[in-house]
């Protein structure tokens, strides 16, 4: 499987490493009810198709990307940062 | 200043630079260039930017290594270069880059971090069976952080046949094994 990174082009999937769901990047703020801080820790959904996930270029320039993965044919739609995506979704950094 | 009568080792652990040729491949040893890194501070880019400028200093874009008048450099992660630099003029690498980068910049040394071996010869056949660079792709210039013998190590291509090899100095025997032992089974 190869991961086209944003930056460094087509590169083998060996070299990076898996953390899941990029929902995570959406952590509610830590003022809020227990109830959303504890559906962000552990519900989870588990599409079959279109996922975006986190990687981590371990073996690379050591930078997360969220991936946009086919969870049922394994086809990479896509990868950006993941500093891009979450300053796209309104983060400082 | 107390006496003593120790004696400078190579990463490999010798007092005398490893070089070895294996049919057309030469695995050499090397120890006279000084390594630090150099990180951009958030909000800093563009200060980093102007100040290697001024000083001469290359700032290759992702994926590539530069060569400037002083001092080179290959990009190593977002906003993060490790600048190379002769040992005998700058074996105090940090003190020479701070007064450059000032605040705007995280700098620490790598010198001794690392064990450097300079590959020469044809390194298709070399490569295919070290790691998984594709080197059709990987042109003069390019450098990037691959797995060679199970480790993370740095290789940068000087030229059509010569290649930098950076290893965890700590796994210098096992990538000059490795090295050599891929030499002899294209020789």
């Amino acid at each position: 499987m190869l991961i086209l990174h944003p930056l460094l082009g087509l590169r083998d999937a060996q070299e990076f490493t898996y953390l899941g769901d990029a929902s995570i990047i959406d952590r509610p703020d830590g003022l809020t009810e227990p109830e959303a801080f504890h559906d962000y820790l552990y519900l989870r959904d588990n599409p079959a198709g279109v996922h975006k996930e986190l990687w981590f270029h371990e073996q690379g320039d050591r930078s997360w990307l969220v991936v946009t993965r086919n969870t049922v044919t394994h086809e990479i739609l896509g990868a950006e940062l993941a500093r891009d995506y979450a300053r796209g979704r309104g983060r400082s950094r | 200043m107390a006496s003593h009568r120790l004696k400078p080792l190579s990463a490999l652990g010798r007092e005398f630079l490893a070089v070895e040729s294996i049919g057309p491949v030469t695995v050499a040893e090397v120890m006279d260039v000084a390594l630090a890194s150099l990180a951009a501070r958030r909000g800093q880019e563009a200060v980093v930017g102007a100040a290697a400028a001024q000083a001469g200093i290359p700032l290759p874009p992702p994926g590539r290594a530069e060569v400037g008048a002083v001092c080179g450099a290959f990009w190593v992660s977002p906003e993060m270069w490790f600048l190379e630099a002769p040992f005998a003029t700058h074996e105090d690498v940090v003190a020479h880059l701070r007064p450059v980068f000032g605040e705007a910049a995280s700098i620490t040394e790598q010198t001794d971090a690392w064990a450097r071996l300079n590959v020469t010869g044809p390194l298709g056949p070399l490569f295919e069976r070290l790691c998984n660079l594709d080197l059709g792709r990987f042109e003069p210039g390019s450098a990037t952080r691959t797995v060679i013998e199970h480790v993370g190590c740095y290789a940068i291509r000087r030229a059509p046949e010569r290649m930098t090899v950076l290893g965890p100095r700590s796994m210098a025997g096992s990538l000059h094994h490795a090295l050599t032992v891929a030499a002899r089974s294209v020789a």
